[in-house]
């Protein structure tokens, strides 16, 4: 692709580019991978220790505990996002925080509260799947892709 | 005890594979998250995803790839009481719980706070 772009560019401008590309900061990629383990890591233990929580006092099992663990992680994101908290969080640990589903939750209600002044429907309603809408749609379809195709296998005698 | 070692660990290195897309692939956070999802649907659709939400607990259902994973369970639950027709009705019955709790709580949020920065 670079080199592509790089023909329309004048030598002048591909001297730039070259420049550019020295003076930018090198990523420290084993230092976020080591950040995102720990706060992934972290943020699913909590995850798991909220599950224990609801199969010890709330009588759920093991298989239904997840959404209601699942929740409450959504709304402890929220109330971090609109602390201003989660995105101090997620500076230091980068993917950790994108990951895990308080991620989802967290460009949702970013863009909703970062919107809010072009007004509760256009701004918020408008708005709040900006971000997490890709998720939404990419994981719809694909897996009505895959259920077909399962589907079709099974009708066919396989699997 | 030996649950929450295993949802750490795994947990971790699915963020870690996120970590290697986002910094080694330049690819943004929307791209990463949608290509995680897609993955997820395809091992659930496989049948891999459930038995390693059975080993690592949250480790695998709380990363955002066990949302794909849910919405094929829950097709494929429907479509096995109603037919093919249940892949549509039933896509969403897993993860209702999850999209909902994001959009009320995430509006709430918009109610409630100011933008910072």
């Amino acid at each position: 692709m670079s080199s592509k772009k790089n023909k329309k560019l004048t030598k002048a401008q591909q001297e730039y580019q070259a420049f550019a590309k020295e003076r930018e900061p090198k990523r420290k990629v084993f230092r976020n991978i080591f950040r995102a383990f720990i706060i992934g890591g972290t943020i699913c233990t909590i995850g798991q220790g909220l599950q224990w929580i609801f199969i010890e006092y709330f009588d759920f099992t093991e298989i239904t505990a997840g959404n209601p663990a699942t929740a409450v992680l959504i709304m402890i994101s929220v109330l971090l996002t609109g602390l201003g908290v989660y995105d101090k969080i997620a500076q230091w640990a980068g993917g950790g925080t994108i990951i895990p589903i308080t991620g989802f939750a967290n460009t949702i209600s970013s863009a909703a509260i970062e919107h809010a002044s072009e007004g509760y429907v256009l701004g918020v309603g408008g708005n709040m799947f900006k971000l997490a809408g890709s998720v939404i749609v990419y994981g719809v379809f694909s897996s009505f892709v895959v259920a077909l195709i399962k589907i079709t296998i099974q009708w066919l005698g396989g699997m | 005890m030996e649950k929450f070692i295993w949802a750490f660990i795994v947990g971790g290195l699915i963020c870690v594979i996120g970590q290697i897309m986002l910094d080694v692939f330049k690819l943004t956070p929307a791209h990463t998250t949608s290509t995680l999802v897609v993955v997820g649907a395809i091992l659930g659709g496989l049948g891999l995803y459930d038995p390693l939400i059975k080993f690592a607990g949250a480790g695998a259902s709380v990363p955002i790839c066990s949302f794909g994973n849910s919405l094929v369970k829950g097709a494929l639950m429907e479509a096995k009481r109603s037919g093919v027709i249940g892949v549509l009705t039933g896509i969403f019955e897993i993860t209702s719980g999850g999209i909902s709790a994001a959009i009320i709580f995430g509006f709430m949020g918009a109610l409630i706070f100011k933008p910072k920065g």
